[in-house]
């Protein structure tokens, strides 16, 4: 069974009285555990409301969502929802509560009622999964943006939830901020098996990713492998969506008349292969 | 030559002074910006930019050094540091958490009204900065919390319009927005540029927008101005500024390192259209497609 289904769920947000705006129409979804999916739409097309659909910070209006088989939408069944589900989200400065990085990394598990040399077992191991552990006494809000979301991460692996839902991020982070934060997710989910669910309005982060599925207007559009998916250049164009420039350059080669092995979704891939034909 | 708009000398800011958090934040800075030009300024998180942007209009006051307005150093009459913010124009980061008014173009027209216009006129440069930022007529009667996300965030752009600065700041404007909004938003900037022929500085994380976009770059790098050249050049040293915790555009990395294996290409393209125009027809010989008709296209 998949760690996550979606079935025919639908959802509306209160706009005022008596008018309501759905946003979601019927989507179904599985997502097996280990897996590492990459959600992409433009704004305004549903993925965010689909992330708290999946740790039960919103309820579906009809259809359900399951998390290890468990009903997200039912009261009764949040705490082990969340217990299972962690949502990282995009501003670092409105998920950080504490003064210092490891208080602030415990302060999941203590909710959660761990024991205290428990707690610190986690939460040093959390700190060095992120690779923080060197500033585990310094205040939160002299980070760099990366480091903060990294400490935001490891807030979320001391709950031990076997799923991580991140929403956008990377969107106020610099490069090398991006790339810390990429690095973090990328190894939770090759080495500890976290199932990862990414929402990305960057290309070259959802083609790192196992699997990618692209929203559009509250719709599942497209849902395939990386290469599948942004082969369809011309498709992903006219829903507003991009390609990453290595990918672009090649299938507007190869339309033109070049005659290219494949259609490369990253620079290096890009050049390698073309150190190869050349 | 062209005339300079912005200068600053040795420009420097401390933080903390005294306390144990004392930081140089920007050290020594001299630069000059010129009248007209789009400016990109890139450099980490760290760097130093923010503060430095914040000095150029006197947000804040620097430790030493000055900033100079068409030659007077803003500084010279504190009283008068708020002419110098009408002149030169900021847009924070997120600008859209800055909307208070009960309606988009009372919201557009708070700067104007503020520097002392009359209504009339303050309403007609709100009307006229709202069509610059593309934002439509049907929504300048709305509340700002009506609007979608990039419909917020060009309204917050157009405020700062709205009072015709000489110099625009922009702080990553199109953070967060989607693909196709971060490319409108640049289209509408860049032809906002064109046509006011006013300064443009763009802060961004973005090197593929900034390749696009700006003429020259400013490059910050540990509270100091690393480079101030013209984009094509700063891009041609990729090594460079991968030691700064930067990259080159990936179009550009990608025509690098093709320029290494022998195609005749300028290694500081910065556009997929640009790099096509100039791979195309040595690829197309090189490595012609073998299905029947390929030369067709």
């Amino acid at each position: 069974m998949a760690f996550i289904q979606v079935k025919d769920v639908h959802f509306s947000y209160d706009l005022e009285p008596g008018a309501r705006k759905e946003v979601l129409h019927g989507i179904n979804l599985e997502i097996g555990e280990g897996e590492f999916v990459a959600l992409l739409g433009h704004n305004g097309c549903g993925k965010s409301t689909m992330a708290k659909l999946f740790n039960g910070m919103l309820v579906p209006g009809s259809g359900q969502v399951l998390v290890d088989g468990l009903d997200a939408g039912k009261e009764e069944n949040q705490l082990e929802v969340r217990r299972r589900v962690g949502l990282v989200l995009q501003n670092p400065d409105n998920q950080l509560v504490a003064g210092i990085v490891e208080e602030d990394v415990a302060f999941g598990p203590e909710n959660l009622g761990v024991p205290p040399e428990e707690i610190r077992k986690r939460v040093d191991a959390a700190l060095k999964a992120v690779d923080m552990y060197h500033y585990r006494e310094h205040a939160p809000h002299k980070l760099s943006g990366g480091q903060k979301q990294r400490v935001a991460i490891a807030g979320i692996i001391a709950m031990e939830t076997r799923c991580i839902v991140l929403d956008e991020p990377t969107a106020m982070l610099d490069p090398r901020g991006r790339q810390e934060v990429m690095e973090t997710i990328l190894r939770l989910n090759r080495e500890k098996g976290i199932t990862i669910v990414l929402i990305t309005h960057y290309m070259d982060e959802a083609v790192q990713a196992g699997r990618v599925v692209v929203m559009d207007e509250g719709k599942v559009l497209m849902d395939g492998a990386p290469q599948e998916v942004f082969r369809q250049v011309e498709r992903l164009k006219r829903h507003d969506l991009d390609v990453p420039q290595a990918t672009e350059l090649c299938y507007r080669l190869q339309a033109a008349g070049v005659g290219l092995p494949e259609i490369p979704l990253s620079v290096e891939k890009c050049v390698g292969m073309f150190k190869e034909v050349l | 030559m062209s005339e300079t708009i912005l200068e600053t000398k040795n420009l420097t800011y401390q933080y903390g002074i005294g306390t144990p958090f004392e930081k140089t934040a920007v050290e020594d800075v001299s630069i000059s910006i010129e009248k007209g030009e789009f400016l990109g300024v890139i450099g980490h998180t760290g760097s130093g930019k923010s503060t430095l942007i914040q000095m150029l209009n006197g947000l804040i006051r620097p430790t030493s050094g000055q900033v100079l307005l068409d030659g007077q150093d803003i500084w010279a009459e504190p009283k008068k540091i708020r002419a110098v913010r009408f002149r030169v124009g900021m847009v924070f980061q997120y600008p859209e958490y800055q909307l208070f008014e009960e309606t988009v173009l009372k919201d557009i027209v708070f700067g104007p009204k503020n520097m002392g216009l009359s209504d009339e006129e303050a309403l007609a440069r709100a009307k006229e900065a709202a069509a610059f930022t593309g934002l439509k007529e049907e929504l300048w009667e709305k509340s700002p919390f009506e609007l979608s996300g990039g419909e917020k965030r060009r309204a917050a752009i157009a405020g700062v319009i709205a009072m015709d600065p000489d110099v625009l700041i922009l702080d990553e404007p199109t953070a967060g927005l989607d693909p196709r909004g971060r490319d409108v938003l640049l289209a509408q900037i860049t032809q906002y540029h064109k046509k006011r022929q006013n300064t443009v500085m763009l802060v961004s994380h973005s090197m593929e927008d900034i390749g696009r976009t700006a003429d020259r770059l400013l490059v910050m790098n540990q509270s100091r101005c690393a480079m101030l050249a013209p984009t094509k050049e700063v891009f041609s040293q990729s090594a460079k500024l991968e030691q700064m915790g930067l990259r080159v555009p990936q179009i550009t990395k990608i025509v690098q390192e093709l320029g290494a294996l022998g195609c005749p290409v300028d290694p500081s393209t910065l556009t997929v259209d640009d790099a096509l125009k100039q791979l195309l027809p040595y690829l197309k010989q090189k490595l012609p497609r073998k299905e029947a008709g390929s030369d067709a296209v």
